[in-house]
């Protein structure tokens, strides 16, 4: 919803999606940006398998950020694994809102960070 | 017990000179407003029942005794989400799932090895399932079966609540209707099987934990048991049949007056549903009874500790609304399961609350104040208003069919998060009193990587040492029980005695009855 409100697309996938469903459809609607969100506990192993299928599916390129119950020690390892951005519970929506756009925009365009399409 | 610590004699109730008020009572009668029994805690404690699973059965096994020992005094088992999900741990979309954030569960005798030294004659079992909690069931009398424990003696209960799945916690299956017919024949079941069993425990906590408010919380619980009690009717079960053993579950937050209202509301409300909706001719089936879960959500990662102090006072808060069974959330879950530092310390939270409080002295201490009594009345007449847009809208199961209710709790879980953000709501630790410095993060619980291939290899043995084709000749009769519309509790047992796994049990239903895939939120 905050995404929305900074005038953000979303393309909300829904629940139980696997690697593959959410780098298919980050294909096919030519994603700026990757979110996933992960409450189990699982977030390390389903990040690098998201990579794994986004580097199979020529689109590494697409930064992949990573939202839920992650401790803080698990950020680095996230960040090893080509995550861009992690936030955990308690990050301010602003802060996620900040953190996605960025991402996306300096994706689109590295040489221009801020700049839109 | 009956005096302060000063000396001062303590009555089993307070009232006004002149007897109760109507819409309070007594406690233990109509309309229950002050407790669903006459002496409440000085009669019997709440159940102290932490919440607990994680990794294969021996390990979940293993914090069981860790806890009995401890003084808890009934059990409350977590599953895994392919468990909750009807897949078996061999199954490609179980992966890393299994044994996560639950025990997983494939088939009757990893029941029996979850319970192994643990008398289930004696104990209170709950177990946090819905979707396939049928199955579950079934694995549990099997697994009492095979101990030589006589089911009808089991106490416990299953929450078997697939409406509040819809609405918030999300782990449903089949679609509304099929998932109501499952839930149905297990109430009817244990009507006739399982006297001292709760086979439903309608449950607002959900709905709360993922953000609406008390008002909601109560309004749509209530929603829930009216859609559950004229769906069993209208199977033929008579109400007074099902109602007594239909047990509530609500969340327990941090506004402590509010809170204790809204438990005696509920109450209030609920006998008024029986009597005025159902005709409940047994008082027993208006006595509400409930579970309360306190509160996650409430809780911070930031400064943990302060989690503790949280905890307390939302048991607290449980207590003075006259609780059944409590289980206390520990300091470390906004970050991972709990360590068993962290349980034994939210077990410690309910026993000094109930040891050295004095708090369970007297039946409804807050009876009686203008603040609380002004406050019950708000809850049930804002809870009422509820449930009349929600039968004016066509019902509960309607309205959740279209996402309506879903999309309340989303926009008052933005509000409010938004007022946290914006400073308007304080939160300790995160928006005021912030040092900077949180110190070093709790030692967490470690996961031991190894549990999901013990679980598959586990499984992979069961499968090889069943009779294979009586295992497939029992899903056939299943397949036919369902689509021939029969109760299928007996087909459950049937294929647990013969070792089929929940995830054979549940493709059954799942070619029968479809999947559910729900309305986009927004």
């Amino acid at each position: 919803m905050a995404l929305r409100d900074a005038g953000a697309e979303v393309v909300y996938l829904g629940l139980r999606q696997t690697p593959a469903q959410i780098v298919a459809a980050a294909r096919a609607e030519d994603a700026d940006v990757i979110g996933i969100s992960v409450l189990s506990g699982v977030h390390l192993a389903l990040a690098r398998e998201v990579r794994e299928a986004q580097q199979a599916a020529g689109v590494a390129d697409i930064p992949l950020v990573v939202g839920g119950t992650i401790p803080p020690q698990d950020a680095a390892a996230l960040a090893e694994l080509g995550v861009r951005g992690v936030f955990s519970v308690g990050t301010p929506i602003e802060e996620v809102v900040r953190g996605v756009l960025e991402v996306g925009l300096l994706a689109r365009d590295p040489l221009t960070p801020g700049g839109s399409r | 017990m009956s005096s302060t610590d000063s000396g001062i004699p303590v009555e089993p109730w307070y009232e006004p000179p002149d007897g109760p008020a109507p819409a309070l009572g007594r406690p233990g009668e109509p309309p229950f407003t002050r407790g669903p029994y006459a002496s409440m805690y000085r009669g019997r404690l709440w159940t102290m029942r932490q919440f607990a699973g994680y990794g294969s059965p021996e390990e979940t096994n293993e914090r069981f005794h860790f806890l009995l020992e401890r003084g808890q005094t009934a059990l409350s088992v977590a599953f895994d989400l392919p468990t909750q999900l009807g897949y078996d741990s061999s199954h490609d979309l179980a992966g890393h799932e299994v044994g996560r954030v639950g025990v997983a569960i494939d088939t009757a005798q990893d029941m029996a090895d979850l319970f192994d030294g643990l008398p289930l004659a004696e104990l209170s079992v709950n177990f946090t399932i819905n979707a396939t909690a049928p199955i579950m069931l079934a694995f549990y009398l099997v697994a009492a079966e095979q101990r030589g424990v006589d089911p009808a003696g089991l106490a416990g209960t299953l929450q078997n609540d697939i409406l509040k799945e819809f609405l918030a916690r999300k782990l449903y299956v089949f679609p509304p209707q099929p998932s109501l017919r499952l839930a149905g024949d297990v109430v009817e079941y244990c009507a006739r099987e399982l006297p001292r069993f709760n086979p439903i425990s309608v449950t607002g906590y959900h709905a709360r934990e993922a953000g609406c408010d008390a008002i909601q919380e109560l309004g749509l619980t209530m929603a829930a048991a009216i859609a559950y009690a004229e769906h069993f009717t209208a199977r033929g079960l008579a109400f007074d049949s099902f109602a007594p053993r239909l047990s509530f579950h609500f969340s327990s937050q941090l506004d402590l007056f509010e809170e204790v209202a809204k438990v005696r509301a509920a109450r209030r409300l609920w006998y008024q549903i029986a009597t005025e909706r159902f005709g409940a001719a047994s008082e027993n089936s208006g006595r509400l009874r409930f579970f309360s879960g306190c509160s996650g959500a409430t809780l911070t990662a930031q400064q943990p500790l302060n989690n503790v102090v949280r905890s307390a006072l939302q048991c607290l808060a449980a207590v003075l609304g006259g609780a059944q069974s409590i289980h206390v959330m520990g300091y470390d879950e906004a970050l991972e399961i709990p360590t068993e530092e962290s349980v034994q310390l939210a077990l410690r939270t309910q026993q000094i609350i109930a040891y050295e409080s004095g708090v369970t002295r007297t039946v409804d201490p807050l009876a009686g104040s203008y603040f609380v009594e002004s406050l019950t009345d708000q809850l049930q007449q804002r809870a009422s208003a509820l449930i009349e847009d929600i039968d004016a809208a066509g019902g509960y199961v309607r309205l959740l069919e279209q996402g309506v209710p879903q999309r309340w709790i989303a926009e008052s879980a933005y509000a409010a998060e938004k007022a946290v953000q914006s400073g308007e709501k304080t939160k300790v630790g995160v928006n005021r009193f912030v040092t900077g410095d949180d110190g070093p993060p709790p030692q967490l619980f470690t996961v031991d990587e190894t549990a999901a291939a013990r679980q598959r290899a586990r499984l992979a043995a069961r499968l090889a040492a069943r009779d294979d084709a009586a295992a497939k000749q029992e899903l056939s009769q299943l397949r036919e029980v369902v689509a021939a519309g029969g109760n299928t509790m007996p087909a459950f047992l049937a294929a647990a005695r013969a070792g089929c796994t929940v995830g054979e049990i549940t493709g059954v239903l799942r070619a029968e009855f479809g999947e559910y895939t729900e309305p986009p939120p927004w």
